[in-house]
């Protein structure tokens, strides 16, 4: 559908109705960038929104009554009299200045809050990104005063682990994919056709009825918790939407290409080297894009193949909620620190991205 | 004659020395990565470099062997090496293994009794898989359904503004997001203090109820309730995937019709669900089937968030447990193929479509 001209108001109507949704779509993760350079004790005692600018009231001193203040007869505070208790909730003695009792009775403690206006940016730091990165012990403040100290969870060594784990998981199946898929376009081999109806059919197999068994060989070669493993596992499950992709991309290829090299005696491999890699890049890309992205992200095989031997960002992270799932300061640095790569690939390659989408989904 | 017997020998003792060197680099190099633990960055680069370059290294291995087979039988040969390791890895990784599974299921927890099908009996009846069976339902119908309908929303609207690729763009983000941090996303959207004095909600949600008047609640320990809290953050995540294809299937309708139809005098309701849903309704299919088989298949979203627990437990997650936790191979083995069974409807549908393309090519 082109663009029709609608009236003036119900562009705007529809504009706000789509800017809605949009700011709705986008708070979640708002929320959690905010909150990853916020102070642990500003996180615990007040929410993310509140790094907006707003008034509030903010506690600027605090006095001791005299030891002979009677706690269980009205007090006199600043011209203001009333009840312990009273006091206890916090009375407005002017237009900007409230008191408040600390404590019990016997505290005598008073705090001073005055109303100010917080600008944005109040108290960030980048502390939490350091924290979260390391391993060893680290410690922060909980917003009622005390100081914990937890292990680290050293998403440093992750973020490596995964790159370790990715990068290799998305060239091999490209690599092995592009040769079946040539293979299938343009040789003639015993079986071509079933195999690649097969093929079809395991593009929708769900990924456990493959893990038990293979877990097996896995312990059977000692490979378990290796990056080979993660290499073998993730190749073979990328491959069916691989040669598929690819597939559609190579078979619509020109045959003159590859008769003229052959002609001039190329062999198979130095016409597929030479020639279909270079021209199928467009294709490689998306599949790429597609296979970094849900190597990335994956839970499910780092879990039960890796385990927690050389564990990457997703299952540190899951681990960190498992241990740790009310200290938002690391979880939230932890979260965005996982989420940077994938995001820029995303940004960066969204043209293709979409496009394997478009190629993936059956009914082209 | 002397001469191509001489060039054979040499032949051979190429080939040779390409197998032992291909052998050195894959054995040496799996060696001295696991001896690299310790420098993280130096490993990562060698594991990289290795690990592709291994692939490569066989690839071109293979490739020399087949170009010295004898002239009749070089072409299979090629086409061997370029399609044989595909073939074999998949024949490993995922139709062997579908195999082995069904043979599994068949066994107790040992292995070696034979059990027929008991397993599936516990499948079927046991309480905490009917209870999983239900809630995989309600992702399947909910999840399924909420990401169709606003991804077909919101591409019917954003097409008709001028900011379509922003709007699209944000929509979309949550895609490259994994579901681990789409779990901590919304763990802390939904967060929950707790009650008394001087606590404020730091979770966006609660704090929205509570300026509204209403109480904070723990949202994830609501039963049946929390299902739906957890689909919310399936439709966070896939929206952007329905959208994105049924906005392409949106641009495909041609302007002829439409204008067509306004010249009859059809209003914007009349001509979406009048044109434009009977148009992409083969797209619609497709996106519903995938996004169906991704909620029958959900593990991350409720392991992360609950564990399973609170009656939010879904069939993969049950399949972990079984095997992981309770040690029982032969049950989980059996959700394995009950799971399988479940995505054959849609495993036939896929191998029709691509028939009935192969006919009209």
């Amino acid at each position: 559908m082109k663009k029709t001209k609608p009236s003036k108001i119900s562009s705007i109507i529809l504009f706000i109705l789509l800017l809605f949704i949009a700011i709705g779509w986008t708070v979640p993760t708002l929320g959690v960038f905010v909150t990853s350079f916020r102070e642990s004790k500003d996180i615990y005692s007040s929410g993310w929104w509140s790094v907006l600018p707003h008034m509030e009231w903010v506690k600027t001193s605090e006095f001791q009554l005299a030891e002979a203040t009677d706690p269980n007869a009205p007090i006199t505070i600043e011209g203001h009299t009333a009840s312990f208790d009273e006091w206890r909730q916090g009375i407005k003695v002017s237009e900007n200045k409230r008191l408040r009792w600390y404590g019990n009775k016997r505290s005598r403690k008073i705090e001073v809050y005055e109303e100010k206006l917080l600008g944005f940016g109040a108290n960030l730091t980048m502390q939490n990104y350091v924290d979260v990165l390391q391993g060893g012990e680290i410690s922060f403040d909980d917003g009622s005063g005390n100081i914990i100290t937890r292990e680290g969870n050293n998403f440093g060594d992750a973020v490596i682990n995964s790159l370790a784990v990715c990068i290799p998981s998305t060239v091999i199946p490209i690599l092995i994919a592009a040769f079946a898929a040539y293979a299938f376009a343009w040789m003639d081999f015993p079986g071509r056709k079933p195999m690649f109806v097969i093929l079809v059919a395991l593009l929708v197999v769900p990924l456990q009825i493959a893990l038990i068994p293979i877990l097996r060989d896995f312990t059977a070669w000692n490979l378990n918790g290796t990056f080979v493993s993660m290499w073998l596992a993730h190749t073979s499950f990328g491959l069916p939407l691989a040669i598929y992709l690819l597939y559609n991309y190579v078979s619509t290829l020109p045959r003159d290409v590859f008769e003229s090299a052959y002609l001039d005696g190329a062999t198979p491999f130095v016409t597929f080297v030479r020639l279909v890699l270079p021209m199928s890049i467009p294709a490689l890309a998306s599949f790429a894009i597609f296979q970094f992205l849900w190597v990335w992200n994956d839970y499910l095989v780092a879990l039960i193949f890796l385990g927690d031997k050389n564990r990457v960002v997703t299952s540190a992270l899951a681990a960190m909620i498992g241990e740790k799932g009310q200290d938002w300061h690391l979880l939230t640095s932890g979260a965005f620190l996982s989420m940077i790569l994938p995001l820029t690939v995303f940004f960066a390659l969204q043209r293709f991205f979409v496009r394997g989408l478009l190629a993936g989904s059956i009914k082209g | 004659m002397l001469e191509s017997v001489r060039s054979n020998s040499f032949q051979i003792v190429r080939l040779f020395a390409l197998v032992i060197l291909a052998v050195f680099v894959l054995v040496g190099g799996f060696i001295l990565l696991q001896n690299l633990q310790h420098v993280k960055m130096i490993m990562m680069v060698f594991a990289v470099i290795w690990g592709v370059g291994s692939v490569a290294l066989l690839f071109w291995v293979f490739n020399s062997i087949a170009q010295a087979m004898p002239r009749k039988i070089r072409p299979i040969a090629v086409a061997l090496v370029f399609a044989g390791p595909a073939i074999v890895l998949l024949a490993w990784a995922l139709v062997l293994p579908t195999l082995r599974s069904l043979w599994l299921s068949f066994f107790d927890d040992t292995g070696h009794q034979f059990v027929f099908l008991d397993n599936y009996t516990f499948a079927f009846t046991d309480p905490i898989m009917l209870e999983s069976f239900k809630n995989n339902l309600l992702w399947m119908v909910f999840g399924t359904s909420f990401c169709v309908i606003l991804g077909l929303i919101i591409a019917v609207l954003s097409d008709k503004s001028k900011f379509e690729k922003l709007f699209k763009a944000l929509i979309f983000l949550p895609m490259a997001i994994s579901f681990v941090g789409a779990g901590v996303i919304w763990k802390f959207m939904y967060s929950y203090k707790g009650e008394g004095i001087n606590i404020n909600e730091i979770g966006l949600l609660n704090a929205i109820v509570v300026a509204l008047g209403g109480k904070a609640q723990s949202w994830l320990l609501m039963p049946v309730w929390n299902n739906f809290f957890l689909i919310a953050i399936m439709v966070w995540l896939q929206t952007g995937y329905a959208m994105v294809i049924l906005s392409s299937a949106i641009k495909g309708i041609p302007l002829e019709i439409i204008e067509a139809a306004k010249m009859d005098g059809a209003n914007e309701f009349q001509i979406f669900f009048k044109i434009t849903i009977p148009f992409i309704m083969p797209t619609i299919v497709t996106v519903a089937t995938t996004i169906l088989i991704f909620s029958l298949k959900l593990f991350d979203i409720v392991r992360v968030m609950t564990g399973g627990n609170f009656g939010t437990n879904v069939i993969a997650n049950e399949f972990y447990q079984r095997q992981f936790t309770y040690r029982k191979t032969g049950q989980a083995s059996a959700i394995a193929i009950v799971l399988l069974i479940c995505t054959i409807p849609v495993l036939i549908y896929n191998l029709r479509q691509f028939r009935k393309r192969r006919t009209i090519k």
